[in-house]
């Protein structure tokens, strides 16, 4: 019976080596293309080959505009503009782009399922790297400290202090307050980075049961029951697939609302919108 | 003990830690509902908290979850 290893799908490989460059401070960094970078590839042409076909004009949109206006008012009607206000209309573009980047990459590792195909595994989410959605989490973290000092200045530290604080609370709840709003890269970081991992590696584990039962099942007598386990866990794929799709946009949507609730904070500072 | 089966043990116990999210998702989305039952025309803008409530909860559950992996397999 073949040992259960559902990690060895997260495994980075070479497609095309590249020498590795030389930066000044950093060392050697290796450039070469990997199955990561050629999924986020795949993403980011998607993303933009969608939104170049369907930014069409015409004032009674065909399917394909409407589909993109759809996106459009996803995150102008239901995020951004409820939760921060008019003041929200530059952070559109930001808030888009991460939510239709997630998406496509969360949805390419369910969807593009094309398996182990001439030694090499086509199957992919890079959403499932930490490396992936920590870049992510430190480019939505930085962007709000930038967005907060550039708008408030050193006021952006009243942040911090929740109006209407006695003196003697405040000792209390700066380190609180502040530890929580550092902790936030990590939490965003490690939710979309758990939920994928955790999906797939489930989902591996139960096809491995699908194919070990089988075997079992072949040896013949009682353990033909065998093949009973095996179809029972091919149906709990199935099931869970539907889940990992589900996954995939919640997961994208949530990234993308705290990151409008985090750009909130330090938009509106203080007052409401 | 030697530290493979200790692993293997607290990787085990760590999945403990989605009890409390099983509870908060189920305290979540219970009071959605009572809240949209009661009055449905407010449900519809609530619901885009209900699911920002749900996936900040459900991130508790997948910390655990992330150690009980972790100890597993490294």
């Amino acid at each position: 019976m073949p040992a259960i290893d559902p990690m060895s799908q997260f495994l980075i490989h070479k497609v095309v080596g590249l020498p590795p460059v030389n930066l000044p401070g950093i060392g050697l960094i290796d450039l070469s293309i990997t199955n990561s970078v050629v999924a986020m590839m795949i993403a980011g042409l998607t993303v933009c080959g969608f939104f170049a076909l369907s930014a069409r004009r015409q004032v009674v949109p065909g399917r394909l505009q409407a589909a993109g206006e759809n996106i459009y008012d996803l995150i102008d009607g239901i995020l951004v503009t409820p939760v921060i206000g008019s003041k929200g209309r530059p952070y559109i573009p930001f808030i888009m782009t991460i939510f239709t980047l997630v998406l496509v990459m969360n949805l390419m590792g369910v969807v593009l399922g094309i398996g182990h195909v001439a030694g090499q595994d086509w199957t992919f989410t890079a959403t499932a790297q930490l490396a992936v959605t920590a870049t992510l989490a430190i480019i939505t973290f930085v962007s709000v400290l930038v967005i907060g000092f550039v708008k408030n200045g050193l006021g952006f530290f009243k942040l911090f202090v929740p109006s209407g604080m006695p003196l003697a609370m405040v000792f209390i709840m700066v380190p609180i307050e502040l530890l929580s709003f550092m902790i936030r890269p990590l939490t965003l970081a490690m939710r979309l980075f758990g939920n994928m991992l955790g999906g797939h590696v489930v989902m591996n584990i139960f096809a491995s049961f699908v194919v070990s039962l089988g075997l079992l099942g072949l040896t013949g007598g009682i353990a033909s029951l065998g093949f009973v386990g095996s179809a029972l866990s091919l149906g709990m794929v199935v099931a869970l697939t539907v889940l990992e799709l589900v996954v995939a946009a919640l997961q994208a949507f949530v990234f993308a609302a705290l990151a409008t609730v985090y750009l909130n904070e330090v938009v509106n500072l203080g007052h409401g919108h | 003990m030697d530290p493979v089966s200790a692993k293997y043990i607290g990787a085990g116990l760590a999945t403990m830690g989605m009890i409390g999210a099983g509870a908060g998702l189920g305290i979540l989305f219970g009071g959605y509902l009572q809240g949209a039952i009661r009055n449905p025309s407010a449900a519809g803008p609530e619901r885009i908290w209900l699911f920002l409530g749900m996936a900040l909860t459900e991130s508790m559950g997948i910390f655990a979850l992330v150690v009980a992996l972790l100890l597993r397999y490294t």
